[in-house]
């Protein structure tokens, strides 16, 4: 279950992470990538360094209000800052397919999700998020994807299974990003559904010759 | 399309005593961490409010902060501060990155409003770390004084585009367009940029070749 992922996500895009610019959606996606890659987390850890060094440049300073420093001290004893919501505990002696943040989203691990079906060989799901859409999908074994092309950027990550297109084989970690110029259909594996998390900036357009009359029935 | 010029970047090298400085600022500022951390030293604190408000002003104003809300910003980073303190470990990050993740967290709570996803480290279902990380082959002190070395030898048009990139909010294609660049000009820069420090991180210095 622990393949160490061979796609990973852009320079570009794990610095928008990085340095914080990065909407939730997308932002989403990156993270359970980050769970399931130790390469891109120290790669995202050197970029939060070069911010950190940023920050630190002596010609970077502006004067801040007298009172400041007293109102800061004032408030060091008191009671905390609001912490980051808290995760929800995992059964024990069991690993979840879902990493955090994404299983925090579901609202719990892969039986959670609530599926409903798209077209024959699809189910989605929903997930809530600003900056853009994000769902689960789940492709059943051996079955292609429709052919469609993006308006927008679309980033997919697999969780479960595998599936293979143009550019490649993607397993469990690996990230896929298609440029609305990529016109492709994904095959999940032969092996068993594959459970993916897909952002998408714009509507799916579907582009196969039988598919075209759903593109209004895709998104709602 | 413009491509990248290369720029001497002599001018803007500091000299070697100034290199040194570097090491010495890095392990001031973790020495002053580690002191509000265990000890609960409250002039350590001051200390570092002294160093970091005024950055972190600018930091938060040039993403588009007015004064008053950068201000009330600083005090909750500075806070966090304190209270997180235990939770520094100077192997893991320098000062000053610890303290611009926490200021970056807080500047999105501010201005978008909406949630940083991020990975739980103790997550059962996390990929762990391979024990042997090829950055771990430096001290992480010595790779933050290298970083600063190495982001005043970068080539203006990498170094601004990069302050941009980190400092003002903005998506790259917004950089873009206010700096009416190419996307792709913007995106090689950035990628330029980073690579060059991240080469100085692991150790391979990108001003040696002019020693």
């Amino acid at each position: 279950m622990n393949h160490a992922p061979h796609h990973h996500p852009g320079t570009d895009l794990l610095l928008a992470y990085a340095a914080g610019t990065l909407a939730e959606a997308p932002g989403l996606v990156v993270a359970t990538h980050l769970a399931l890659c130790p390469r891109c987390r120290a790669e995202v850890a050197g970029m939060e360094a070069i911010g950190g060094a940023l920050l630190s440049e002596s010609d970077a300073a502006t004067s801040v209000s007298a009172g400041l420093l007293s109102d800061v001290l004032a408030r060091l004893d008191g009671p905390p800052l609001a912490e980051a919501p808290r995760r929800r505990q995992v059964t024990p002696g069991r690993t979840p397919v879902l990493p955090e943040p994404l299983r925090s989203y579901i609202g719990g691990d892969i039986e959670q999700i609530r599926w409903r079906r798209t077209i024959p060989g699809l189910h989605e799901a929903d997930v809530a998020c600003s900056g853009g859409s994000v769902r689960m999908m789940r492709i059943r074994s051996g079955m292609g994807m429709p052919q469609h092309t993006h308006r927008g950027d679309e980033f997919t990550l697999v969780l479960q299974g595998g599936f293979t297109d143009a550019s490649g084989h993607f397993l469990r970690g690996d990230f896929a990003a298609t440029d609305p110029a990529v016109d492709h259909r994904p095959i999940a594996d032969e092996d068993g559904d594959c459970i993916c998390i897909a952002f998408t900036d714009a509507p799916l357009r579907l582009t196969g010759r039988f598919m075209r009359w759903l593109n209004p029935l895709m998104r709602t | 399309m413009a491509a990248a010029r290369p720029v001497l970047a002599v001018s803007r090298t500091k000299p070697p005593d100034m290199q040194a400085d570097d090491r010495a600022e890095v392990d001031r500022l973790n020495g002053l961490m580690l002191r509000v951390a265990r000890q609960r030293d409250r002039q350590a604190f001051v200390t570092l409010f002294q160093h970091f408000a005024p950055r972190l002003k600018s930091f938060l104003l040039r993403a588009g902060m007015e004064a008053g809300a950068a201000e009330e910003t600083i005090q909750d980073v500075m806070v966090t501060v304190w209270q997180r303190a235990e939770t520094f470990d100077p192997k893991l990050a320098a000062a000053g990155t610890w303290i611009y993740a926490i200021a970056r967290n807080r500047r999105i709570d501010r201005l978008r409003r909406d949630r940083r996803p991020t990975f739980d480290p103790n997550d059962p279902a996390l990929v762990p770390d391979e024990a042997d990380g090829s950055l771990d082959s430096m001290l992480a002190e010595e790779q933050t004084a290298a970083l600063h070395r190495a982001i005043r030898s970068l080539p203006p048009e990498q170094a601004e585009l990069l302050r941009m990139a980190y400092f003002e909010d903005k998506a790259h294609s917004a950089i873009a367009e206010e700096r009416r660049l190419p996307l792709g000009t913007v995106k090689s820069r950035l990628r330029l940029a980073l690579a060059r420090l991240r080469k100085a991180m692991a150790g391979d210095d990108p001003t040696g070749e002019n020693a």
